[in-house]
C-alpha cells in the first residue's frame, strides 16, 4: 500500500471529495484525505479551495496529522491570509506545548507564513521561545528571527530580537549559535550598516570554539562569517588558521572549501619565513585533491576555485598534475576545467607528461574537448619556451591527422606561437598552406590569413593564395575581412610590383561595397597612408610587434584577489565578482585580500572578466566592465582584445579620437583580436608589506579607478610612434581620394566641433488676442552653458507699450529669470523685439504638471498678462553629466529595474556616432559604445541642474528608422520629458 | 550572502533563502515533485535547465551550475533523476550540492532506492522529510539517524499496522541526539547481540596508456562501519601503518585532535550504518595495479573491418585472487558489429550504444582470458579518429590495495563484549587501459 494511490483521483469532482473526506467525523479518513491534499501540492496542482477544510483539521493532538497541516498552511497562507487568521490561535497554543517539539514546530511554521497579521502575532511566542529552557526550540527560533525579518524588519529591530539573537552567539549549544550565526548573517546582508556582526576577538573566539561542536552545516556558517573577518597581527592569524585548518578533513566537501577560503585569506599576513608558512602550504594539498574524487558536480566547483587557487599560489599544488589528467568517462564539464588548470600547472619540470597527455585526448570523441586540447598545446608552447618546439611538432602531427576541426584548431594556435617566436618555426608554413582549402570557420582561416601576409616575402605564391580568399569576399564574416585587408596591404608593401591591381580590389572592396564601418575606416586609413607616404606605411604597417605573454588567459590581479575572498561561492564558479551578477546585490564591497594594500600600488578596478568567466555568459544588456572597455579600445565585432584600464576620463570630443586609433591600431599593427594576443603583462602586485594591515583594508569603499599613464600608453600603441602617425593623419593631410575620404572627414568634423544644444522653434505663447494686442513668442536655448528664455514680443495694439515685467511662477525645476526683462525702449505699434531672458534654477521648487510646464507672468503698462509653456528638459542638462565608466556600470546596477522605461523613436535615420554628435550637443554625453549582433548601443549619461543623474542606453541598428531608448534614474518621473528631449534632439 | 556584511544597503532586497525550491524531474525531463520552501517559484524556471539538457545530450555532462536571469539552477543527476535547486542569492554551490547529495542518499536509506516510483509511491514521507531537512534554507536534520526518530522509515508491517490502528509514521518525541554534542547517536540503544563491523573498501583509479605504462593511479578508500552497540559506547580503532594515508575526511564523531597527534580513530559511533572516514593514497605513493592488459583494436584504413585482441593478466595481486572481472570498451560509431571468440566468460555489444562489454569472472593465473575477432565496420566512412578505451572492473576479497590493515578495536564506556569483525575489498574504480 503506497502513496500513490493518492494520485489516482482525478476526477472532475476530486476537490469536492477531498472535501467531504476532510470534513469526516473519522480521524483516519482525515488523514487520508490531508495526505491526498499534499499529494496533490507536490505536482503542482492548485488545492488552495481547500483551506478552510484542511485548517480545521489543525487541532489534533496527532502529530503527523498537525505537521501534514503545517506543510499545507506554509504552501497557500499567502493566498489566503484571512483564513490563516483562523490558525493563529493554535499556533499560539502549540507554542506553549509542553512538548519542546510541538513548541519549535509551531514558531517554525508561523515564520514561513508570511502574511503580516500572522507576524504581530507571532512576537509574543518568538520572544518566549528565544530563551526557551530547550536548545531545540531556540536554535528554531534564532531561524524564525531570520525569517520575519525578511517579512518586516523594522518590526524585529523595534521588538529587540537583534539584541537576542546576539545574545545567542554565546549560548551553552553550539547548534544554537551555528544558527544564530546564520540567521544574524543571513539578516546582515540587508542591512548592511547595522554592524549586526560585531566581529571582534571575543566573538572570534566564541565563534572557534563552536565551530568544534555544531554540525556541518552551521560549520559553513561559521566559516564563512570568520573569512570576514581581519586579523591585528599575524599571531592572531596564525592562530585562528591552527584552529580552522582541522575543517580540512570533514567528509562535507563544503566545509572543506570553506575552511580553504579561511586560510587562503588569512595566509595572506602571514610572514612567508615562518615555518608555520610552510605547514599550512602542505596542508591545503591534500584536501583539495581528495575533493576531486566527489561526485562530478562536487569536482567541478571544487576545479572551478582550484582554477583561482593555482593562480594566486602555484605552489600548493605544483606537484598534483597527475590529478587533474582527465578520464575517459569524466563528464564533459569536468573534463574542460580540469584541461585549463593542467596548462596552468604546466611548467619545465612536467611539460613532457602534459604533452603527452593532450596528445591523447587530441584523438578523443568530443569535439569541444578535442578542440581545447588543440588549444592547450599552443598554450603550454607559449608558457614553457623549453617545450616549443616539441610542441610545434604535436600540432603538426596532428595536422596530419586532416581531422578538420584539429587543423583548424592547430592553426589558430601555430600563429599564437608564432607571435611568441618570431622567426624560427616559420618552416612548417608549407605545411599549414596545404591545409588551406579546408579551413571553413573564421577563426581559422583569419589566422591563416594573417600568417600568409605576416610571412608574405617568404611564401612564394602568397599573392595568389590571398586573392583566391578575395573572390567570396562579402562572404566572409568581419574578423576575415579585416584580417584580408590587413594581409594584402602588408603583401603589397613586401612585394609592391606585383601586387598593385591586387591591394586596389581590397580597398575598393573594402571602402565602397562594404557597410561595415570599421572595415570601410580601416581601409580608408590604409589607402590614405598608401597613397600619401608608403614609407611611413611601412612603418607602420609592418612595425614589429610585440610578443605576446603567457600570462594572457590569467585572471587580472586584483579581481583575483577578490575571488579568492570569494572561495566556494557562485562567483568563484562564474570567475566573476559578485557585484558582476548577482541580482540584488547592489553596491557591493569589492573585497581585499588583508595585507595587499598599502604597497603602493595603484588601486585598480577589477576590469577584466576572465576569458573563460565572460565568453560564457549571456549577453547582458549592460556590458561587464571587461566588455565594455574591450569595445572602446577595439572596434573589431570579435571577442575583445585590450584589457588593459580604460583611458582617463576624456571628453566625448577625444573619446571619439581614441575610439579611432585604438581600435584602428589594433588592427594595423595585424594584432589578431583574439584574447591570447593583445594583452599586457602586468607586474604582479607585492602582496606583503613589513607591517600587517589594519582592518580597514577590508571596509575600504571602492575608490575611483586610478590609471597610471605608462599604461596607458601601453595600451593605445605597440609603438608611439606609430600612434603619433596616426594622430596627425587625418587633420593635416588634403584628400587624396575624394569622395571616398569625405566620410572621414565628415567624422572627424562632428567630431571636431561639437554642435550647439538643441533648441525648438519658437511658437507663439500668448496670443495678440489674449494679450491684449500684445503678442509673445518664444523658446528655450542653452548656449555657453546658459539657460535662457527668447522672446520676440510684438505690439499688435494700437498703442505704445512699456514698462515690461516678467515673473514665473514656482516650477518643478525651480527656474528663475536671473535678471530682469530688458526692454528698455517703449513698444510702438506694430514693432517687433528680440530679448533674451538668462535663467537660473535657483527659484522656489514645485512639481507641475507636466513635469516641464512653466508658469508665466509678463506685465506691462496696459494689464498683467498670463501664460504657459513648456521647455525642453534637454535645457537643464549640464556640461558636467559624463559619468565615470565605472560609476555608471555601478549606478546602473544600482538603480531598480522598476525605474527602467523604454521608449521607441521612430524614423531617425542617423548613424550611431552622428547621434552620439548630436546628443552631446545637448549635454547627453556618450560613454560607452558597444556593437553586439550588428546593434549600436550607446550607454550615455546627462545630469540635471538640480543633480539628478539619468542614465540612458541608446539601441540602433543599421537600416531600422527605430531606435529604442532605455532610461534609468532614481527619478522616474523625468523619464518621460527626457524621452522628449531625446526625440526632439534626435530628429532637429 | 553572509558575504555582504560590510556592503553597502541595497535598494532591491533579496530573498535570504539559500536553497528557495527543489524540482525532481525524471530522466524524460518531466518534473514530478516540486517543493517550495518559501514562495511558489513556477515551474516554467525548469526551462532554462530543459535547454541545457537538451544541449548537453548526455545526461551526465549537463553542468551543474546554470545562470538564469533571475535565478541560478544546481542540479546533481542521482539514479537517473535530477534533483534541481533553485536559488536566488549568492549562496556556496558546494553547499547546495551537498545538500542535494545528502537529499539522495536519506530517500535511499528511507525506501531503498532513489528512483521515481519509489519517491512517487512515498510522497508523503518525502515531503515530510523535506520540511524536516531544510528549514528556511538552513538544513536542519540531515542525519539519517535523527530524522529516523522524527519521522519513521516505511516497512510493510508499520503500514499495515498504521492501518489497523490509526498509528502514525511521525515520532512524537524529540530526537534525544539532535541537541547533545554527539547529535549523531539517540540515547538509549540496546541490542542483544552487540556487534562492531568494520569493511575497509578501496578503489584503483588509474590511467594506463597503450605501452602498458601508468600514467597516473590513486586510491580512493573509505571504512564503512555497522555498530549496533548498546548503550554510549566509545570506540578507538588503530592501524598497522596509518602512515600511509595522504589526506582522511572523517565522520565528525572522529575526535580529531586524537588522530593528530597519536593518529588513531577514536570515536562515539552513530547507532547503525555510516562511513567512518575515507582517505586517499595519492599517486605519489606506489600504487599497486593488479592486472594488466595486453590489446590491440585496429582498423583497417581500407575495407570495412577492424581486428580486437585482449588478453589480462595478473600483476601485483598480493597473491590475492582476482574475480568479478570485466571489461568494457565505447566503441567507435562506426563500428556496427563484432565477431568475437572469448576464451573464458561471455561478451554483448550493444549496438545502440556501442558498448562491448566482456564480463570475464575470475581470473585464472594458468590459462589468461582472451577476447579476439573481427570487428564489421559502417563501409564508406573514414577510419574512426578516437582509439577507444578500455574500462576495467575487477575485485579482489581479503585486500586492501594500498596495505593498509586494522590492528585492534578497543572499546570503552561499556561492559559488555561486542563481537568484533573488520574486512577487505579491493576494487577497481575509474581504471582505464587506453590504446
Amino acid at each position: 500500500m503506497t502513496d500513490s494511490k493518492y494520485f489516482t483521483t482525478t476526477k472532475k469532482g476530486e476537490i469536492f471529495e477531498l472535501k467531504a473526506e476532510l470534513n469526516s467525523d473519522k480521524k483516519e479518513k482525515k488523514k487520508e484525505a490531508v495526505k491526498k491534499v499534499i499529494a496533490s501540492m507536490t505536482v503542482g496542482k492548485d488545492v488552495s479551495a481547500l483551506f478552510p477544510d484542511v485548517v480545521n483539521c489543525m487541532q489534533t493532538d496527532n502529530l503527523e496529522l498537525k505537521k501534514l497541516v503545517y506543510l499545507y498552511l506554509m504552501n497557500y497562507a499567502k493566498s489566503q491570509p484571512d483564513m490563516a487568521i483562523m490558525a493563529v490561535n493554535t499556533f499560539v497554543k502549540d507554542c506553549e506545548d509542553p512538548n519542546p517539539l510541538i513548541r519549535a514546530l509551531a514558531v517554525r511554521t508561523m515564520g514561513c507564513i508570511r502574511v503580516d497579521k500572522i507576524t504581530e502575532y507571532l512576537c509574543e511566542p518568538l520572544r518566549k521561545c528565544l530563551k526557551d529552557e530547550d536548545p531545540y526550540v531556540r536554535k528554531t527560533a534564532a531561524v524564525c528571527v531570520a525569517k520575519l525579518h525578511d517579512i518586516n524588519a523594522q518590526l524585529v529591530e523595534d521588538q529587540g530580537f537583534l539584541d537576542t539573537l546576539k545574545d545567542l552567539i554565546s549560548d551553552s549549544n553550539p547548534m544554537v549559535v551555528a544558527n544564530a550565526v546564520a540567521a544574524l548573517s543571513e539578516i546582515a546582508e540587508s542591512h548592511p550598516n547595522s554592524n549586526l556582526m560585531d566581529l571582534n576577538p571575543q566573538t572570534i573566539n566564541k565563534l572557534l570554539t563552536a565551530l568544534n561542536e555544531c554540525t556541518e552545516w552551521g560549520q559553513i556558517f561559521i566559516l564563512d562569517c570568520l573569512a570576514n573577518y581581519t586579523p591585528r597581527d599575524d599571531r592572531e592569524s596564525q592562530s585562528i588558521c591552527e584552529r580552522v585548518t582541522p575543517r580540512l578533513s570533514h567528509a562535507n566537501s563544503a566545509v572543506v572549501l570553506s575552511a580553504v577560503k579561511v586560510l587562503m585569506k588569512f595566509m595572506e599576513m602571514l610572514p612567508k619565513d615562518l615555518d608555520y608558512y610552510g605547514t599550512l602550504l602542505k596542508k591545503l594539498a591534500p584536501p583539495l585533491v581528495t575533493l576531486l574524487s566527489a561526485e562530478p558536480e562536487l569536482q567541478y566547483v571544487a576545479l572551478r576555485n582550484i582554477n583561482l587557487i593555482v593562480q594566486r599560489r602555484p605552489e600548493i599544488l605544483k606537484h598534483e598534475m597527475k590529478v587533474f589528467f582527465v578520464k575517459y568517462n569524466d563528464p564533459i564539464y569536468v573534463k574542460l576545467e580540469k584541461l585549463d588548470i593542467m596548462i596552468r600547472l604546466a611548467s619545465q619540470a612536467n611539460i613532457a607528461q602534459v604533452l603527452a597527455e593532450l596528445k591523447e585526448y587530441a584523438t578523443e570523441v568530443d569535439v569541444d574537448f578535442v578542440r581545447k586540447a588543440v588549444r592547450a598545446i599552443g598554450r603550454c608552447a607559449i608558457k614553457v619556451e623549453q617545450s616549443a618546439e616539441r610542441c610545434v611538432s604535436t600540432l603538426l602531427d596532428l595536422i596530419q591527422t586532416k581531422v578538420n576541426y584539429v587543423v583548424q584548431e592547430a592553426i589558430v594556435v601555430i600563429k599564437d606561437i608564432f607571435r611568441k617566436y618570431p622567426n624560427k618555426y616559420e618552416s612548417v608554413i608549407a605545411t599549414l598552406c596545404e591545409n588551406l582549402d579546408s579551413l571553413d570557420e573564421p577563426e581559422a582561416r583569419a589566422a591563416m590569413i594573417w600568417i600568409v601576409g605576416e610571412y608574405a616575402e617568404r611564401i612564394d605564391n602568397a599573392d595568389e593564395l590571398l586573392e583566391s580568399f578575395l573572390e567570396g569576399f562579402h562572404d566572409e564574416s568581419t574578423q576575415v575581412q579585416l584580417q584580408l585587408l590587413t594581409a594584402i596591404v602588408k603583401l603589397f608593401l613586401k612585394k609592391p610590383t606585383e601586387t598593385q591591381e591586387l591591394v586596389q580590389q581590397v580597398l575598393s572592396l573594402a571602402t565602397q561595397d562594404s557597410d561595415n564601418p570599421d572595415l570601410r575606416d580601416r581601409g580608408y586609413i590604409y589607402w590614405r597612408l598608401l597613397s600619401t607616404d608608403p614609407v611611413a606605411a611601412k612603418e607602420v604597417v609592418l612595425a614589429e610587434k610585440p610578443l605576446i605573454s603567457e600570462e594572457t588567459d590569467l585572471i587580472e590581479p586584483t579581481l583575483l584577489e577578490e575571488l579568492i575572498c570569494h572561495i566556494g561561492t557562485l562567483a568563484s564558479v562564474y570567475h566573476k565578482p559578485p557585484s558582476a551578477f548577482v541580482e540584488g546585490s547592489r553596491g557591493v564591497q569589492h573585497k581585499r585580500l588583508p595585507g595587499s594594500t598599502g604597497s603602493g600600488e595603484s588601486v585598480e578596478s577589477p576590469d577584466t572578466g576572465s576569458a573563460a568567466g565572460v565568453s560564457d555568459a549571456p549577453p547582458a544588456v549592460i556590458p561587464s566592465q571587461g566588455d565594455l572597455l574591450g569595445d572602446l579600445l577595439n572596434l573589431d565585432l570579435t571577442p575583445p582584445a585590450t584589457t588593459g584600464p580604460p583611458p582617463p576620463a576624456t571628453s566625448g570630443l577625444q573619446m571619439g579620437a581614441m575610439d579611432l586609433l585604438g581600435g584602428g591600431l589594433d588592427s594595423l599593427m595585424g594584432d589578431e583580436s583574439e584574447p591570447v594576443t593583445t594583452r599586457r603583462e602586468r607586474p604582479p602586485i607585492p602582496l606583503r608589506t613589513g607591517t600587517p594591515q589594519s582592518p580597514q583594508t577590508l571596509q575600504q569603499s571602492p575608490s575611483p579607478p586610478d590609471y597610471s599613464p605608462t599604461e596607458l600608453g601601453g595600451d593605445l600603441g605597440g609603438s608611439s610612434a606609430m600612434g603619433a602617425g596616426f594622430g596627425a593623419a587625418p587633420a593635416a593631410m588634403p584628400a587624396p581620394v575624394s569622395g571616398g575620404l569625405d566620410d572621414l572627414f565628415d567624422l572627424g568634423g562632428g567630431v571636431g566641433m561639437p554642435m550647439g544644444a538643441f533648441s525648438p522653434p519658437k511658437i507663439v505663447w500668448l496670443p495678440a488676442m489674449k494679450g491684449k494686442g500684445l503678442e509673445i513668442s518664444g523658446t528655450f536655448a542653452r548656449r555657453a552653458g546658459v539657460f535662457q528664455m527668447e522672446l520676440t514680443l510684438t505690439n499688435k495694439a494700437m498703442s505704445v507699450m512699456t514698462d515690461f515685467a516678467i515673473q514665473f511662477n514656482r516650477n518643478s525645476f525651480g527656474i528663475a529669470p536671473a535678471g530682469p526683462l530688458q526692454v528698455l525702449t517703449p513698444l510702438s505699434p506694430n514693432q517687433s523685439i528680440e530679448v533674451t531672458l538668462p535663467l537660473n534654477t535657483v527659484g522656489p521648487v514645485m512639481k507641475m504638471e507636466p513635469l516641464n510646464n512653466l508658469q508665466v507672468a509678463v506685465k506691462n503698462n496696459i494689464d498683467v498678462f498670463y501664460f504657459s509653456c513648456q521647455y525642453p528638459i534637454s535645457m537643464l542638462f549640464v556640461e558636467d553629466g559624463k559619468m565615470e565608466r565605472q560609476v555608471f556600470l555601478a549606478t546602473w546596477k544600482d538603480i531598480p529595474n522598476d525605474n527602467e522605461s523604454q521608449f521607441q523613436i521612430k524614423d531617425c535615420h542617423l548613424s550611431s556616432d552622428a547621434a552620439s554628435n548630436k546628443l552631446q550637443g545637448s549635454n547627453i554625453f556618450t560613454i560607452a559604445k558597444r556593437t553586439v549582433d550588428g546593434q549600436d548601443m550607446l550607454y550615455q549619461s546627462m545630469k540635471l541642474t538640480n543633480g539628478i543623474w539619468v542614465l540612458a542606453e541608446l539601441r540602433l541598428q543599421a537600416g531600422n528608422p527605430n531606435y529604442t531608448v532605455s532610461l534609468k534614474c532614481r527619478a522616474p518621473e523625468v523619464s518621460q520629458c527626457v524621452f522628449q528631449s531625446y526625440e526632439a534632439v534626435l530628429k532637429n | 550572502m553572509e558575504q555582504q556584511l560590510d556592503g553597502q544597503k541595497p535598494v532591491q532586497k533579496a530573498s535570504p533563502e539559500m536553497i528557495h525550491s527543489l524540482f525532481l524531474i525524471n530522466h524524460s525531463g518531466d518534473i514530478f515533485l516540486e517543493k517550495h520552501w518559501k514562495s511558489v517559484i513556477s515551474r516554467s524556471v525548469c526551462d532554462y535547465f530543459f535547454e541545457a539538457k537538451e544541449k548537453a545530450e548526455d545526461p551526465e555532462n549537463v553542468p551543474p551550475v546554470l545562470q538564469t536571469p533571475h535565478h541560478y539552477l544546481i542540479s546533481i543527476y542521482r539514479g537517473k533523476l535530477f534533483f534541481l535547486s533553485v536559488v536566488q542569492t549568492e549562496v556556496p554551490p558546494l553547499f547546495v550540492i551537498e545538500f542535494l547529495h545528502r537529499v539522495a542518499d536519506t530517500f535511499q536509506e528511507y525506501f531503498g532506492e532513489c528512483s521515481e516510483s519509489v519517491i512517487k509511491d512515498n510522497v508523503v514521507i518525502v515531503y515530510e522529510l523535506l520540511e524536516e531537512m531544510l528549514d528556511n534554507g538552513f538544513p536542519l536534520a540531515t542525519e539519517s539517524n535523527v530524522l529516523k526518530e522524527m519521522i519513521r522509515p516505511p516497512t510493510i508491517l508499520r503500514s499495515v499496522v498504521n492501518t489497523l490502528t490509526g498509528g502514525s509514521n511521525v515520532g512524537d518525541t524529540l530526537p534525544t541526539g539532535q541537541l547533545s554534542i554527539i547529535p549523531w547517536r539517540r540515547a538509549g540503544v540496546k541490542y542483544t547481540n552487540n556487534e562492531a563491523y568494520f569493511d575497509v573498501i578501496e578503489e584503483i583509479d588509474a590511467i594506463v596508456d597503450k605501452s602498458g605504462t601508468t600514467v597516473f593511479a590513486e586510491i580512493q578508500g573509505v571504512i564503512e562501519a555497522c555498530v549496533r552497540l548498546s548503550g554510549m559506547p566509545d570506540l578507538t580503532l588503530s592501524f598497522m601503518n596509518p602512515r600511509l594515508l595522504d589526506d582522511m575526511s572523517f565522520h565528525p564523531c572522529v575526535r580529531f585532535k586524537r588522530w593528530e597527534a597519536e593518529r588513531v580513530l577514536s570515536f562515539i559511533p552513530p547507532d547503525g550504518n555510516f562511513r567512518l572516514m575515507s582517505y586517499h593514497v595519492s599517486s605519489q605513493n606506489l600504487v599497486a595495479i593488479p592486472v594488466y592488459v595486453k590489446q590491440n583494436i585496429s582498423f583497417l584504413e581500407t575495407g570495412s573491418c577492424g581486428r580486437l585482441e585482449i588478453t589480462i593478466g595478473p600483476k601485483q595481486t598480493m597473491g590475492k585472487m582476482v574475480e568479478a572481472l570485466m571489461a568494457t570498451i565505447h566503441m567507435p560509431k562506426s563500428v556496427l558489429s563484432v565477431s568475437l571468440t572469448a576464451s573464458q566468460g561471455s561478451y554483448t555489444y550493444d549496438i545502440t550504444t556501442k558498448i562491448l562489454i566482456w564480463d570475464i569472472g575470475r581470473l585464472n593465473p594458468q590459462k589468461l582470458p582472451n577476447l579476439r575477432g573481427s570487428l564489421s565496420m559502417q563501409t564508406g566512412v573514414p577510419k574512426p579518429e578516437e582509439n577507444p578505451s578500455i574500462n576495467i572492473d575487477l575485485k579482489i576479497q581479503q585486500l586492501a590495495i594500498s596495505g593498509l590493515k586494522v590492528s585492534r578495536l578497543d572499546m570503552y564506556g561499556e561492559k559488555y563484549k561486542p563481537f568484533k569483525g573488520v574486512k577487505y575489498l579491493t576494487k577497481a574504480g575509474k581504471f582505464q587501459v587506453r590504446t
